[in-house]
């Protein structure tokens, strides 16, 4: 392993900082009603439309627990190998804000539902495991709108009181590629779950990212910032990369790092301090008179990690052992659940490698190019397995497929209508080629005598031109064998 | 027409069902009363117009296997009513007026009753002699210048005038029993979770319990079988079936163990209470019962736990009452906190604004440990008593007040010795257990005193058993003159 290169270092004047990351992940609960009302959670309704008498705290209403969160928040400590505790309570955690309506957050402090756990990421150097705290269930608050009115700030109540789970990582991370990999993987293992759509753009995914440095081989941890509420993967890597630099600078420069929560402009690049430790809120936790203790069920849990899904580390062993894949081939394919299940529904009737890499390749790229998600594509598994099924049986050659597969990464049109359509059905008559080859030959008369008094190379110039010719559609195998014979 | 409101609700609801009386009849009698009677100050909301169409409704087109046919009722005015000002005596919530309905008043009118109006209240229930209410104090009727006691003092008040035939109150440290005391009422604090606190203006959640305010110990029965039961939308609602107290209801306690807790004669204790607790003895030794001397060695710090308990989760429940979403918002400030901070200043009383203080001090960090978890501990030891005390005792009989009714403004500048009031009532509420008041004699002032009867978890009818046999042999008396008519 390349120990050195992989490393990510802050050079500073008096030498290499390393860059110590913890996340606090806030993963919206996927479920159709609110963590303690039953009120929608569809996300871009028209802003106060999804917003019970609980979600605006009006006089007297109370909380009552949606089971379903319960249940999703259990499945996700599952998936991340997670210490399950039988009890755990919810506290108010108290502050003063318009978007809050019932002035304090319902969350989990001191026993939250989900204890240490752990996550395995597949990087380029190997893999690295990455220590889980905790994952506690909380409300969302609603949404200060600023900019609508220049006087005015409006509140919208639709995300107030949508479960979230708070899932917060040990600070095992040292850079922002692992925090990449991190929250890919986190997502990914929560979308095999279906606990959580990881959909940033939405906010149903979204951190607070806490940074600290250090001398490169020390061991003891420096103050740390706190980054609040970044929603993308690329903003989380460009924050710390911006956070770490300052750090460094700083201290370099003889001044010590304040512990404080900083908030990430994503316009200018850099990070701006919100507020210093003296001016933390004291959020005054105490557990909610108004909702018992969560006492879980260990059948509840027992059955709930019967019926668990498949996740991807387990895919991705099986793909390697069942389907002979590269563990490259199969991270790229576990990644997705979408596009695990697209790969195997392929295979089921279509060769394993091809699939492989016309998928790894070919589709992907088309994929990216669009934007859009492997459930989105135009291309469903039933015309993949056709056009896989064509090149394999030898109906139509390598370089014809990627001109059909160009035609349906637009239309999601069957190949084989494409290929007839096109006339890029494989010449594979000997006697035609044989006709066309000979044609070829007695217009190149000059070429044919230079290769036969030695020049090799000019070989392929003739099966450049048997495919030219043929419009690409002759038999490439068929072509070498005739002209082989031919030039004898 | 005789008067019928100086009969108890169980009367009227037989004279209603044996169709000697209408339900309209019976409206405009209390109607009349309230009229005269508003130097007592005791409606916050008056909904006169309502009470007489839903009179009308029930003659018409009556149901006499209700429990509560056609009765007109009058409730605290912290039970959230749909489409009628609910205000917990505040100016935050003056014109405060939802769009649903709490489930114990859901639960009375599905039994045939119907809304006679909003009863005064201290400030979101924190007071011990209704002196709080943003809409000013209520008169005791047993006495012009004094005071109903608290927090629901609109309610006692206005049963003991006569305004309503039974009325609901709340009781987070005893803010049923000690206005019941106070004016010669019955008055129940069930268990916690036997009544839904769904739709009730909170005030501490872990200790607040709605129930019902009478004239008899009958009554009591009959509005605890109507207002209670298990509720989806309250978490520490207690899912068990409804009991069919009235039903029950015996005056035979023979062999039944009662305990008398030491702790309970506290230094400067008027003798007229001493007297009265030994009545209470005398009487239910009499019926049958078994007096055993306890001990509940934490009572001591039940008021002090009580007075951290309650403001911490008042300080976290009032916090909704921010001037964003509904209710009072002033219109000073230049900025969201100047806002929040006038609307605050503005909104709320003195009381209210020194617990939410006293709440935000002990769950503060560094102060939360030392206060708030201690607190809980020792609530924990005070629940620990009274289950010990219940392996040997079927019921605790104390008295229910340190005093009987004082005069207005007389403790209004002394918060601790307000407080001291709720001395015999909060170990119930910090216990979760339930407890209730009844009236058994009066002071040489002629003002009523009540005992108070505490029972197990669930204990309720054993407890309205021996109310209802004290009642029967006390020959407690209300000497009420209706001093306000003249």
């Amino acid at each position: 392993m390349s120990e050195d290169k992989s490393k990510y270092l802050i050079d500073g004047i008096q030498g290499k900082w390393e860059v110590v990351i913890g996340l606090e992940v806030h993963a919206q609960v996927s479920s159709k009603s609110k963590l303690f009302s039953g009120s929608s959670t569809t996300f871009g309704g028209d802003p106060n439309t999804q917003v019970s008498l609980v979600d605006s705290a009006f006089p007297g209403m109370l909380p009552v627990i949606n089971e379903y969160c319960i249940e999703q928040a259990v499945k996700t400590g599952l998936g991340i190998n997670a210490q399950i505790n039988s009890y755990s309570v919810f506290d108010r955690k108290n502050y003063f804000y318009a978007d809050l309506p019932q002035g304090y957050q319902i969350s989990q402090f001191k026993n939250p539902i989900v204890g240490e756990g752990e996550i395995t990421l597949d990087l380029k150097t190997g893999t690295k495991n990455i220590g889980i705290e905790r994952l506690h269930l909380e409300q969302d608050a609603g949404k200060s709108i600023h900019d609508l009115d220049p006087s005015n700030t409006f509140v919208d109540l639709n995300r107030s009181g949508i479960a979230l789970m708070e899932i917060v990582s040990k600070p095992d991370l040292r850079s922002p590629d692992e925090v990449n990999a991190y929250v890919k993987k986190l997502r990914s293992i929560m979308r095999y779950l279906g606990t959580c759509d990881g959909n940033m753009q939405e906010g149903s995914l979204r951190a607070d990212v806490n940074v600290s440095v250090r001398k490169e081989g020390d061991k003891k941890l420096g103050t740390r910032c706190e980054i609040k509420n970044v929603n993308s993967i690329k903003f989380m890597q460009m924050a710390i990369d911006h956070e770490a630099r300052r750090q460094v600078e700083l201290i370099e420069s003889g001044e010590s790092i304040v512990q404080e929560t900083r908030l990430f402009d994503t316009k200018k690049n850099e990070t701006r301090s919100m507020r210093s430790k003296e001016d933390a809120h004291d959020y005054r936790y105490f557990p909610d008179p108004d909702l018992l203790p969560l006492n879980l069920d260990k059948n509840l849990i027992e059955k709930i990690k019967k019926n668990l899904p498949e996740l991807p580390d387990q895919k991705k062993e099986r793909f390697i052992k069942d389907y002979s894949l590269s563990t490259y081939e199969a991270n790229v394919l576990v990644s997705e659940k979408e596009v695990a299940a697209f790969f195997e529904e392929v295979i089921k009737t279509a060769d394993k490698k091809l699939a492989t890499n016309w998928i790894i390749g070919d589709l992907f790229a088309s994929l990216n190019e669009k934007n859009i998600s492997i459930s989105e594509s135009p291309i469903k598994a039933k015309e993949m397995v056709s056009l896989i099924n064509s090149i394999s049986s030898g109906l139509i050659s390598g370089r014809a497929a990627k001109e059909v597969f160009e035609v349906m990464k637009d239309t999601g049109a069957n190949p084989v209508k494409i290929i007839e359509e096109k006339g890029l059905k494989q010449k594979s008559d000997p006697k035609e080629l044989e006709a066309l080859i000979d044609k070829i030959l007695e217009e190149n008369k000059d070429k044919v005598s230079q290769y036969k008094s030695g020049k090799d190379k000019l070989f392929g110039f003739f099966v450049g031109q048997a495919m030219k010719v043929s419009g690409g559609t002759a038999n490439p195998q068929l072509v070498n064998d005739i002209l082989k014979n031919k030039l004898k | 027409m005789p008067d019928i409101t100086n009969k108890s609700l169980t009367e009227i609801v037989d004279l209603i069902k044996k169709k000697e009386i209408k339900s309209e009849e019976v409206t405009n009698s209390y109607i009349n009363n309230i009229k005269k009677g508003k130097k007592l100050n005791s409606f916050i909301t008056e909904s006169f117009d309502n009470a007489l169409t839903k009179s009308k409704n029930f003659d018409a087109n009556p149901n006499y296997e209700l429990l509560l046919p056609g009765v007109p009722l009058a409730v605290k005015d912290l039970f959230c009513t749909n489409g009628i000002r609910t205000t917990a005596g505040s100016k935050m919530l003056e014109n405060f007026v939802p769009s649903y309905e709490s489930t114990v008043t859901s639960n009375l009118w599905s039994e045939g009753a119907f809304l006679l109006g909003k009863l005064n209240c201290d400030e979101y229930a924190m007071g011990s002699s209704n002196e709080t209410s943003f809409f000013g104090n209520v008169i005791n009727p047993v006495k012009e210048n004094t005071v109903p006691g608290g927090s629901s003092g609109g309610s006692a008040s206005a049963l003991a005038a006569d305004f309503t035939p039974a009325t609901i109150g709340t009781d987070t440290g005893g803010s049923i029993r000690q206005p019941a005391s106070f004016t010669g009422t019955v008055g129940l604090k069930p268990t916690y979770g036997l009544c839904s606190r769904w739709g009730i203006v909170a005030f501490a959640s872990s200790l607040d319990q709605a129930g019902p305010m009478t004239k008899t110990v009958s009554d009591c029965a009959l509005m605890l079988q109507a207002m209670s039961g298990f509720d989806l939308k309250d978490s520490t609602s207690i899912n068990k079936k409804k009991e069919n107290y009235s039903k029950k209801l015996t005056k035979d306690i023979k062999g039944l163990k009662i305990g008398i807790p030491k702790e309970y004669r506290v230094s400067g204790m008027p003798n007229e209470i001493e007297e009265l607790w030994e009545k209470g003895k005398k009487i239910l030794k009499e019926e049958g019962a078994e007096i055993i001397d306890i001990s509940l060695p934490h009572t001591e710090y039940a008021l002090p736990t009580y007075y951290i308990v309650a403001p911490a989760e008042a300080s976290s429940n009032l916090a909704r009452y921010d001037g964003v979403k509904y209710g009072f918002r002033s219109s000073k400030g230049s900025n969201l906190i100047e806002m929040y901070e006038n609307t605050r200043s503005e909104g709320f009383g003195d009381e209210v604004k020194r617990r939410i203080l006293i709440g935000t001090y002990v769950l503060s960090s560094g102060y939360y440990d030392a206060y708030y978890i201690k607190a809980q501990k020792v609530r924990q030891l005070i629940k620990n008593d009274f289950d010990n005390a219940f392996t040997k005792v079927d019921a605790i009989l104390t008295p229910s007040t340190p005093s009987a009714a004082f005069k207005i403004g007389e403790k209004k500048d002394d918060p601790i010795s307000m407080y001291l009031n709720d001395i015999f009532t909060v170990p119930a509420n910090l216990a979760g257990i339930p407890a209730m008041s009844v009236p058994i004699g009066h002071d040489k002032n002629n003002l009523p005193l009540g005992l108070q009867l505490i029972g197990k978890t669930l204990g309720e009818q054993t407890l309205l058993n021996l109310a209802f046999s004290m009642e029967s042999k006390s020959n407690f008396k209300q000497k009420i003159i209706k001093w306000w008519e003249k």
